[in-house]
């Protein structure tokens, strides 16, 4: 019984692995947390590949060879995320969509590096995975985390030319986070912040933060953190005659914050998400996974869907399937998208994805540059 | 020097409202030895009914003083009733209990309140009108803004009227007794329940009013806004020395500006070490608080 046990199994690798070896097939890895309690950012993913590549096989796949997908989970964590590179590296994979977080991206992303392999993700936002420079091989289609301060900072510094500027933060992560990010941008185009402070959420009101602003003589505002004390703050400011540009991120961006603070909303700027809502691919992308999988498509469903798109369509043009060719063809090709029209920059941030900015004109949110 | 004038107006108006809601914990703490922890959802209910009814008086084609005047004596009734209510409901079946059951039950019944208006109002922020308008002569003035004026004059106006009320007539002389001695006051014939209730409704009513204020002022409110005053005017009423109406509006005061210039001339991310590091020097120095009288325990 053993002997017929182990003989089946071997049976079964011989049968389950046999496709893999005996057709040509182009394999693209999908990697990412597909159990665990960080799933469901993981499998919308890994759905968004699989609609892709079974619309792309349907249509004759690519270079004439139909595409195969391998799917490994690495549950987010990194020491895991490092054995499913090694193992898709050694499975020969062309590409690999992934991974999911951003700790485990960084572990696997040497082992790529080192096998030349070309890897794309969805989700993972660390600055420093494109930044540092250290991962040519890394390409994403979503905003880095200082994506939204950069904005900021160059709408402030180019299109409004802001001498003096006073950044206040909420203290919270996402506040402080985007502050600090905003400073750093600020002091490298040569606009040292005059003020660099934290409020405590919820206070009574803000009128010393206020007064302070205004005896810095800052003529613009850039506060990080939500709208109710965003409203607090510009509605103090407005009624102490203040002249200040208020420019916020997408924690304000909410028309909760023109409801609140009304008639004081008018003029102020906030960065927030590109409206990809009337993107008729994004709308088509949705309408499939409902179909598919018969439920609403979860988190980062769209910038994967994207992903996958590129990297076929960049295999396509480059002809093959070698990481150097392919590249190339990321970085000089704008790809139709569910996300827009994008392309990707020397470090492998995508380009036309992310933020926009918004300013409330007549108690409306209106786009006002990307 | 203009700059310091700001800063202490912007005090001194922030630590008004502290003190208008300071009055209340230190009253009701003087005469049934009670932390009512639920102070600051009345401070909070006093706001929400005066932006209701505010919004149906200006439907009505009323504005201006007269919009303040009423949605602030609507508010101030219907906070006073809730104080009154809210006494009888948690805090007298309790009294004979031990000193930390009305305290849980005055918890219970601010997670209640706040929970309350959370499902029968809205989580949501809401945009409250400015009642206070724009003095024409104040036009040209910088350092303090109309509203703060107001809040300033209306907290001294208050103030004054209580001390007249708890020095001059019979029922403040009643609650003088009972905060001394309430057994002994009991025996003299003083009506304690009546005395309490009305400590409740007077509370309650400065509350609301303080509620009503800063609402107009900062132009927002939601059900969580009487938390974190409740708990800076509690600190108040302790820093002054709790028991103390005079101790109360002077920590209140004192409060305000700790915040405030600590702020202005060293940075908001230490407004909240300040303003508590004085707590705790002013309590290490005085540990009754600054007005504070340190009595013995009655026996």
């Amino acid at each position: 019984m053993k002997i017929m046990n182990s003989f089946l199994t071997v049976l079964v690798m011989v049968l389950s692995a046999a496709p893999v070896f005996a057709l040509d097939t182009i394999k693209l890895g999908v990697a990412g947390a597909h159990t665990g309690d960080l799933a469901s950012y993981g499998i919308p993913s890994l759905n968004a590949a699989r609609l892709v590549v079974a619309d792309r096989n349907a249509k004759g796949g690519i270079l004439g060879k139909q595409v195969d997908i391998l799917a490994e989970d690495d549950v987010c964590k990194p020491e895991v995320a490092a054995n499913v590179a090694t193992k898709l590296v050694s499975q020969d994979v062309a590409l690999v969509l992934g991974h999911i977080c951003s700790g485990a991206t960084k572990a696997a992303l040497t082992l790529y590096k080192d096998a030349g392999k070309i890897i794309m993700s969805s989700s993972a936002t660390n600055v420093e995975l494109t930044k540092s420079g250290v991962y040519p091989n890394f390409f994403r289609t979503i905003s880095p985390d200082d994506a939204q301060a950069m904005l900021q900072v160059e709408f402030a510094v180019n299109t409004l030319k802001v001498k003096k500027v006073a950044i206040v933060h909420d203290k919270g992560d996402y506040g402080k986070g985007l502050a600090e990010f905003a400073k750093g941008f600020f002091g490298k185009k040569g606009v040292p912040p005059v003020l660099f402070e934290g409020i405590t959420p919820g206070a009574v009101d803000y009128s010393a933060i206020v007064q302070k602003i205004k005896s810095s003589g800052a003529d613009a505002v850039v506060y990080g953190g939500y709208h109710p004390e965003a409203a607090k703050i510009i509605s103090t400011m407005k009624k102490k005659k203040m002249k200040a540009v208020f420019i916020s991120d997408d924690g304000v961006r909410d028309d909760t914050f023109i409801k609140v603070a009304g008639k004081y909303a008018e003029g102020v700027y906030a960065t927030g998400p590109i409206d990809t809502s009337k993107n008729a691919m994004a709308i088509e992308a949705i309408e499939k996974h409902k179909k598919t999988y018969a439920s609403d498509p979860g988190a980062f469903y769209l910038n994967a869907y994207a992903a996958a798109i590129c990297l076929l369509e960049a295999i396509e043009k480059a002809g093959s399937t070698d990481s150097e060719a392919i590249s190339k063809a990321l970085r000089g090709t704008w790809f139709d998208t569910p996300l827009g029209k994008i392309s990707f920059d020397e470090r492998g941030d995508a380009l036309g994805i992310g933020f926009a900015m918004y300013q409330v004109v007549k108690g409306r949110y209106a786009e006002v540059g990307k | 020097m203009e700059y310091f004038l700001e800063l202490f107006f912007g005090g001194l108006t922030r630590g008004s409202i502290y003190a208008l809601l300071a009055l209340g914990y230190t009253m009701v703490y003087g005469i049934i030895q009670l932390i009512n922890f639920a102070h600051g959802e009345i401070y909070m209910i006093g706001a929400f009914t005066a932006l209701i009814a505010a919004s149906a008086l200006s439907m009505l084609g009323l504005d201006g003083w007269s919009l303040l005047a009423i949605a602030g004596l609507a508010a101030v009734i219907y906070s006073a009733a809730y104080g009154f209510t809210l006494e009888k409901i948690a805090y007298k079946p309790l009294r004979k209990a031990p000193r930390l059951s009305p305290l849980i039950s005055a918890i219970g019944m601010s997670i209640f309140l706040q929970n309350y208006v959370l499902l029968a109002q809205t989580s949501d922020f809401l945009s409250f009108p400015a009642l206070i308008d724009e003095f024409p002569f104040m036009e040209d003035v910088t350092i303090i803004r109309s509203s703060e004026l107001v809040i300033i004059s209306v907290t001294a106006l208050s103030t004054a009227l209580l001390t007249i009320f708890i020095k001059f007539t019979g029922i403040g002389k009643a609650m003088r007794a009972v905060a001394q001695d309430r057994i002994m006051a009991m025996l003299l014939g003083v009506k304690v329940d009546r005395v309490i209730s009305v400590t409740f409704i007077i509370g309650s009513a400065l509350a609301a009013v303080g509620g009503v204020l800063i609402s107009s002022h900062v132009g927002q409110i939601n059900f969580y806004i009487g938390f974190i005053a409740g708990i800076k005017a509690f600190t108040a009423a302790v820093l002054g020395g709790i028991g103390s109406l005079p101790g109360a509006v002077l920590g209140g005061l004192v409060l305000g500006w700790t915040e405030s210039f600590a702020t202005g001339y060293v940075s908001s991310d230490y407004e909240d070490v300040f303003a508590f590091g004085l707590l705790v020097f002013i309590l290490i120095c005085k540990p009754s608080g600054i007005l504070g009288r340190s009595s013995a325990e009655k026996v």
